[in-house]
């Protein structure tokens, strides 16, 4: 147990906010990751008395899209926050220094780091032509990630396009782009995958790892099972329209207009594993998602789903349930005749009573004319 | 020895007037062979239609239990649609309707559901039917099993079942039969009815034959309307809800028919109206059909006889036709 | 009764046999081969369709009517069509009755290929017809099932038919010796030969036994193994009349010896049937059953019109006028069969009813199957009566068609 006054004021001073934003963030996380109760008060524990992790960011091929998102994560403001929790020793965007000056403070704390430093991958990893299409420093990305990858403790690739090349890597894919696990393997690597991925995802694994030493439970793509092991179409809002058969046609129809469901718009949530319905976009309440605002999902953090897969094209579904609505007790079934069917019966059947009638009556014939006093 | 026409007609009209005689007597105490009793440990389902909400996660988690694949029957492949028992579909929710559909479990101007799947019969006409021990029924758990690895598809079993459970494949190539086996394949790991498991109201609970037979009679004991607790998934779960008592109709449905079946039913509805056969005799078929073979049969005993007979006649006759093989092949006689 | 003096040609026949059988010689080719040809091909077309995409490909039938015509034609009444050498040994060698014997050939002919085109169609029609040993493996087989019973039998059958064939093989190869020493022993087949059609053309019957409510009154009853049995051993002595017939209008050849054979087979018909018939209805009578017969719409009909196919060679054949006259007999012959063919249809198909909704009509690929079946029994036997010594060897002109 810890000593609630002595908290507080480490808070105010270290991160200069108050007591109560603080144990709301890390109620916030412990929630998010799926943690039970009582687990936040590890993660105060972790925050407040851990030494905080150098972390290793690189960009490659990506849009800065994930960074621009994860600076958007509010509860509380995230820049001071999560900037005081970690030590970033490397991040092309945020950092103020550039060229070989920053380059040289990359390796300096990764050598000081040495096993200890969390490596985060930003972006896809080019390898055609030996990956000349992404150099930094000179370097290719491809070799950079090798290096840096080597002292990592941890490696999470955040967003689709390090976790399996994502956009950059739509067919024909010229430039090789590859995802980071695939790159590295055997070595593990957690993805966070998404175009962008809620920031929270990402939040949360790495206070996980903060707070336990170790990552959370992930699928066989290394997703964290906390946030990828549903489909969408398993929480989503919309889905007794779905079950109900009630579907938007076109954008803008009546249906598109009372909400229903958008499969038919080529809605990718049957085949994607994603808590986008579950905790949304932006803080900004209900319905901020891109199925909540009326567009399709298009499958962003599923490899040949998003960036691949035509966004109106229906999708696959992963499982199936029973619709509303029942068959009744009593069901047509079976084919009675056709009409070819009747048509052979009646053929053979009168060619058979035919060829018998006459036959018949020949003999008859026979029988009746020259021997008509037959004693047999 | 020989025969007039008289003589034989004679003969012919004796021997099938005794043939019919012995066959109207054969199921004679002496021979008819009884229904097979349920077994002592047996295990089964209650479903009780008063409880059932028509939710169909029963068809949800059969179909995740069992892998069985999405059946379309409205031609947009987006929800799984069976119509009946099928090649894939070991379980269906089915519903009765009447009139203005207003009140449940009322057979005018009412509604209710019904669940389709195999009943494991006491004395299932599947098992009997089976000429290669494809269907067979557990001694101890008494479920009946099928073994694709045995079965040669002959559908014997599907014309046989008075319930019109197992359900052949006709799309493939290489075709299984299709049933409920009460998830005997999730048993070991100590898990059972997957059915069960699932269902939000108990309509349908897993549990000993025995302990299913407490349960019914606690509930015909029920006064209608009356809050009472319902268990969910076994009778013995303690996982339990408060409702109203449905009224029932005064028949358990399995109870006694042909024999008796693992799977029974409750239900406010009279039977019928779930196009379930009623009146069914409490003898089974399988037990007639045993009872003709063995009489018949048995032992080996009459064919052997009536062998004997055959084989003396036509040596008899053998050597009285006994001539030259010699010239211009002769004549072919036995 | 008086018995109706034998002719004295076939009485010297008798005692002192001078011709056997003769292979009839004449070519294979003709207008009427060629159309049978035609329909075995179109039947093998539709087969692959049903082995490379399943029965449901080429048949109707479903799982409210999982048996259709390729159990109920193509078996149960393609075997009871092939009682011709049962019912000739029955009264050849069994009753003795020797003057029947050269009949037994070209009827052995006949059961032969319709046994093995109907073991051949059981495998046709099995879903895991690759497992089909199972049925006669000890571990596998089942006893206490009818259709094991029914199965072992018409397997075991099938092999003592081409055993009790040979001699015609033997012949055709002059084998003597060989064909003496089978000849030596065939009485325990010609036994076998009896008792095995015996047991499963009754079972084939009681195969309905279990399906209980689902056959309707007018068809279910425990009798169905005798009503069976009197039907399958009716329809071999009117197959023996119709293929003697067709033998001799087909290859023109003469009749004359044969026809106070088949007066008498025409007498056995009419016995036999009095005593379906006064069982079949006795039976409808003692189950109360009786006063369906004209409340079952469908059913009725199809009751009448069978029963009405059994009554019509009853009332041709008790005229002995009539059993003289070759036309009345195979009038009487085809009446028979249609009403054996008609009782099997309704047992199996028309009296089965396991719920409301369901429907079952053959399709036409399932039709022209049953038919090339059909087509390549007879030109099997077609080709075999022209190589092989089977029918009676007295015609003096080989048959050019």
């Amino acid at each position: 147990m810890y000593d609630d006054t002595e908290i507080s004021r480490e808070i105010a001073n270290r991160f200069n906010i108050e007591r109560r934003d603080f144990l709301k963030f890390c109620a916030a996380m412990a929630a998010t990751m799926g943690l039970p109760k009582g687990a936040e008060a590890e993660i105060v524990q972790a925050i407040t008395v851990k030494e905080r992790p150098s972390v290793i960011w690189l960009h490659f091929q990506e849009c800065t899209g994930c960074t621009e998102s994860m600076l958007r994560a509010e509860h509380p403001t995230i820049e001071k926050l999560i900037l005081e929790i970690i030590s970033l020793d490397y991040h092309e965007t945020l950092f103020a220094a550039a060229g070989h000056q920053v380059e040289a403070a990359r390796e300096a704390a990764m050598k000081r780091n040495w096993g200890k430093y969390v490596l985060v991958v930003e972006g896809a990893i080019p390898v055609k032509d030996n990956g000349i299409y992404c150099k930094v420093g000179g370097k290719t990305a491809l070799d950079l990630v090798k290096e840096c990858a080597e002292g990592a403790a941890a490696v999470i690739a955040i967003g689709s396009c390090a976790s399996w090349g994502g956009m950059p890597s739509t067919p024909p894919n010229p430039t090789g782009a590859t995802g980071v696990p695939e790159i590295l393997a055997p070595k593990p690597v957690v993805t966070i995958p998404g175009c962008p991925p809620n920031p929270y995802n990402f939040l949360s694994t790495v206070v996980h790892f903060l707070t336990f030493g170790a990552l959370p439970a992930v699928d066989d793509k290394g997703r964290p099972k906390f946030a990828y092991s549903r489909l969408i179409h398993e929480n989503c809002e919309r889905r007794a329209h779905f079950d109900a058969g009630r579907f938007a046609m076109e954008f803008g129809d009546d249906g598109h207009r009372k909400g229903y469901c958008l499969y038919k718009l080529g809605c990718k949530g049957p085949e994607t594993y994603a808590n986008c319905p579950a905790i949304l976009f932006n803080d900004a309440g209900s319905g901020s998602w891109p199925v909540g605002t009326g567009h399709p999902c298009i499958g962003c953090s599923e490899k040949h789903i998003g960036f691949e897969k035509p966004i109106h094209a229906l999708a696959d579904l992963q499982n199936q349930r029973p619709p509303v609505g029942y068959p009744r007790v009593v069901e047509d079934q079976g084919a009675g005749a056709s009409i070819g069917a009747i048509a052979t019966v009646a053929v053979v059947g009168g060619l058979a009573i035919g060829a018998g009638s006459k036959l018949v009556g020949n003999l008859g014939k026979g029988e009746n004319g020259p021997d008509s006093s037959k004693q047999g | 020895m020989t025969f007039t026409r008289r003589n034989f007609l004679r003969a012919a009209a004796g021997g099938t007037a005794a043939a019919a005689a012995c066959a109207t007597l054969a199921p004679s105490p002496a021979q008819a062979r009884d229904n097979k009793p349920i077994p002592e440990h047996a295990v089964g389902l209650l479903y009780d239609s008063t409880l059932c909400i028509g939710c169909k996660a029963c068809m949800s988690a059969c179909k995740e239990a069992n892998n069985l694949p999405l059946e379309d029957n409205i031609g947009e492949k987006l929800w799984d649609t069976p119509l009946e028992l099928s090649g894939y579909t070991y379980n269906v929710i089915k519903i009765y309707q009447n009139g203005t559909m207003e009140h449940k479990d009322k057979a005018v101007n009412g509604f209710a559901h019904i669940k389709r799947s195999c009943l494991h019969c006491g004395d299932p006409s599947c098992v009997s039917a089976c000429p290669v021990s494809a269907m067979t029924k557990d001694p101890v758990t008494g479920v009946v099993g099928y073994n694709k690895d045995a079965c040669i598809g002959c559908r014997y079993c599907v014309a046989a079942c008075p319930f019109g459970v197992p359900q052949f494949q006709y799309d493939t190539p290489v075709p299984q039969i299709a049933k409920c086996q009460l998830c005997r394949h999730r048993m070991a790991e100590g898990k059972y009815a997957a059915c069960a498991e699932h269902c939000p109201t108990g309509a349908t609970i897993f549990g000993t034959y025995a302990a299913l037979s407490a349960e019914i009679e606690r509930r015909k004991a029920m006064t209608p309307g009356e809050p009472n607790l319902f268990p969910r998934r076994t009778p013995e779960s303690g996982d339990t809800h408060e409702r109203a008592s449905a009224e029932y109709v005064d028949h358990v449905y399995g109870q006694k028919e042909l024999g008796g079946t693992q799977m029974r039913y409750l239900s406010g509805v009279p039977f019928d109206k779930f196009a379930l056969p009623v009146d069914l005799p409490e003898r089974s078929y399988a037990a007639n059909s045993e009872t003709l073979q063995h009489t018949l049969y048995g032992g080996m005993v009459l064919p052997g006889v009536a062998l004997a007979g055959l084989v003396a006649a036509a040596w008899r006759g053998s050597k009285d036709h006994d001539d030259d093989d010699g010239h211009n092949g002769g004549h072919n006689h036995g | 009764m008086v018995n109706h003096p034998i002719p004295s040609e076939v009485a010297r026949g008798l005692r002192k046999p001078k011709a056997g059988h003769a292979a009839i010689g004449g070519g294979l080719w003709s207008p009427f081969t060629l159309v049978l040809g035609a329909l075995i091909a179109i039947a093998m077309f539709f087969l692959a369709q049903r082995f490379i995409h399943g029965l449901g490909a080429v048949t109707n039938i479903n799982n409210g009517y999982p048996w259709g015509i390729w159990v109920v034609w193509d078996v149960v009444i393609a075997t009871g069509f092939a009682c011709g050498g049962y019912a000739m040994a029955l009264v050849t060698y069994i009753l003795n009755k020797g003057e029947y014997h050269h009949l037994v050939r070209p009827a052995l002919t006949a059961s032969l290929f319709g046994y093995s085109l109907g073991g051949l169609s059981v495998l046709i029609d099995l879903g895991r017809y690759w497992n089909f040993w199972h049925i006669l493996w000890p571990g596998y087989a089942q006893p206490g099932s009818v259709m094991f019973e029914v199965a072992a039998c018409i397997s075991l059958y099938i092999v003592v038919l081409w055993i009790e064939f040979s001699p015609a093989f033997l012949e055709h190869l002059r084998q003597r010796n060989l064909k003496a020493k089978l000849n030596k022993v065939m009485f325990v087949f010609i036994g076998l030969g009896v008792l095995l059609p015996t047991m499963h053309q009754s079972s084939l019957g009681s195969l309905l036994v279990v399906f209980g409510y689902q056959i309707h009154p007018l068809w279910q009853t425990p009798l169905l193994p005798l009503l069976f049995l009197l039907t399958a051993v009716c329809m071999g002595f009117a197959i023996v009349i119709l293929e003697a017939t067709l033998a001799a209008v087909g290859f023109k050849r003469d009749i004359h010896e044969e026809l106070p054979l088949l007066s008498k087979i025409g007498k056995i018909i009419m016995g036999i049937l009095v005593a379906y018939l006064m069982i079949r209805i006795g039976d409808l009578v003692v189950r109360g059953a009786i006063f369906q017969v004209f409340s079952s719409g469908i059913k009725s009909v199809m009751f009448l019109v069978e029963m009405a196919a059994f009554a019509y060679p009853v009332a041709v054949l008790s005229s002995p006028a009539n059993r003289r006259r070759l036309s009345k007999l195979l009038a009487a012959a085809l009446s028979m069969l249609t009403g054996a063919v008609l009782y099997r249809i309704d047992a199996f198909l028309v009296a089965y009813d396991t719920g409301p909704g369901w429907h079952y009509f053959p399709s036409a690929p399932e039709i022209m199957v049953t038919i090339g079946v059909i087509a390549l029994e007879v030109l099997a036997y077609i080709v075999f009566v022209r190589k092989f010594p089977i029918l009676p060897g007295h015609s003096t002109t080989a048959a050019a068609e």
